[in-house]
């Protein structure tokens, strides 16, 4: 319906690629930080529940909101085995 | 008497009208009775002078005044057209290192007993040019074009400015052509105020009298063209006042609302 009617305008691209670019630009992480800040979590919830590790994904992402409008907001997914670790 | 505002005009990018803003709104503020400092803090590459037509009047500099080469008052060249406006020029043949942001912090403090408003011209660039510029600024002005590159640089400079401690930062459009948002091909001052997320303190359309003006070393601020008005806008937005955005300012016409309705669907 919206293809149908609208072509994109050159302003809704800019803004669109905006949006995106400002998001990696604001968090400034690179992958390798990423991967220790995951080992990281791991390693803090281990101390409390059985979790499976291998398969555990963050990321980050625009959607909470802080003093400037959209914040990076850190997401974790974390597979748990066992909540009650002996 | 120390209720003077120290005010950085930064950008990030290079070429969005940092220069052109601080004359115009310096000579906007000297207009409304105050007493004004402007300050060339891009070592190396001046430029302010030429843009206010002082160039020809430069004896000393800020670099000369750090060295102790001079007194600060011997560096400060009278607008003599503007009563109360003053320009302490950059130096042309060095480089940024020339000075440091304690320096720059140590001037400042000096001039703050005599101006009302101190506003500096950063240069482009996230380097020691741009250290030096805010280190003794209190409030900050971002000049951005509705530009991809220059919002995104914009983006950075406003990260960099909270990282810094600044609360006051406030947002000035430049070159905003209102026929191109009206065709969908220029990002609008809503949609930069969206991305950017800090107050917005004016929009300057693009207006060839800027250019004239340039020429002609003389700042337009007040003068009966559209840069000119809204220059005269900013002005009175900074020292305070309550000053509604002109309709051409907001830049949504009627038929980009209209469409926008058919967009949605």
């Amino acid at each position: 319906m919206k293809r149908f009617f609208h072509r994109k305008t050159s302003r809704e691209v800019a803004k669109d690629r905006l949006k995106i670019l400002l998001i990696s630009d604001r968090v400034n992480c690179s992958p390798e930080m990423m991967e220790l800040i995951k080992m990281d979590i791991a390693k803090v919830i281990s101390k409390y529940m059985k979790i499976d590790a291998a398969n555990m994904e963050i990321l980050i992402n625009a959607k909470g909101k802080g003093a400037r409008g959209r914040t990076p907001t850190l997401y974790a997914n974390i597979p748990i085995l066992d909540l009650h670790k002996q | 008497m120390s209720n003077s505002e120290v005010i950085v005009v930064t950008s990030g990018k290079g070429g969005v009208g940092k220069t052109t803003t601080t004359a115009n709104v310096g000579c906007g503020l000297a207009k409304q009775g105050k007493k004004v400092c402007l300050i060339d803090t891009d070592i190396g590459l001046r430029n302010l002078d030429v843009v206010m037509g002082l160039e020809n009047r430069i004896v000393y500099n800020l670099v000369d005044v750090v060295e102790g080469n001079c007194r600060v008052k011997q560096a400060l060249i009278r607008d003599k057209r503007n009563p109360g406006l003053y320009l302490m020029p950059s130096a042309q043949t060095r480089d940024k290192s020339a000075v440091s942001p304690g320096q720059m912090i140590k001037v400042i403090e000096h001039l703050k007993e005599q101006f009302d408003y101190i506003l500096l011209d950063c240069p482009a660039g996230i380097e020691q040019g741009f250290q030096n510029a805010i280190a003794g600024a209190d409030r900050a002005l971002v000049v951005t074009t509705p530009e991809v590159s220059a919002i995104r640089d914009a983006d950075r400079i406003i990260g960099l400015l909270e990282a810094n401690g600044f609360k006051r930062m406030d947002l000035l459009i430049n070159r905003l052509r209102m026929d191109m948002v009206r065709r969908g091909d220029m990002m609008s001052a809503n949609d930069v105020v969206d991305i950017l997320a800090i107050p917005l303190i004016g929009i300057v359309p693009d207006d060839e009298n800027v250019v004239i003006a340039t020429n002609q070393g003389e700042p337009l601020v007040g003068s009966e063209s559209p840069a000119g008005r809204a220059y005269a806008n900013v002005v009175k937005r900074i020292m305070g006042q309550e000053q509604p955005f002109l309709n051409l300012e907001r830049g949504i016409s009627f038929w980009t609302r209209v469409s926008g309705i058919f967009h949605k669907a």
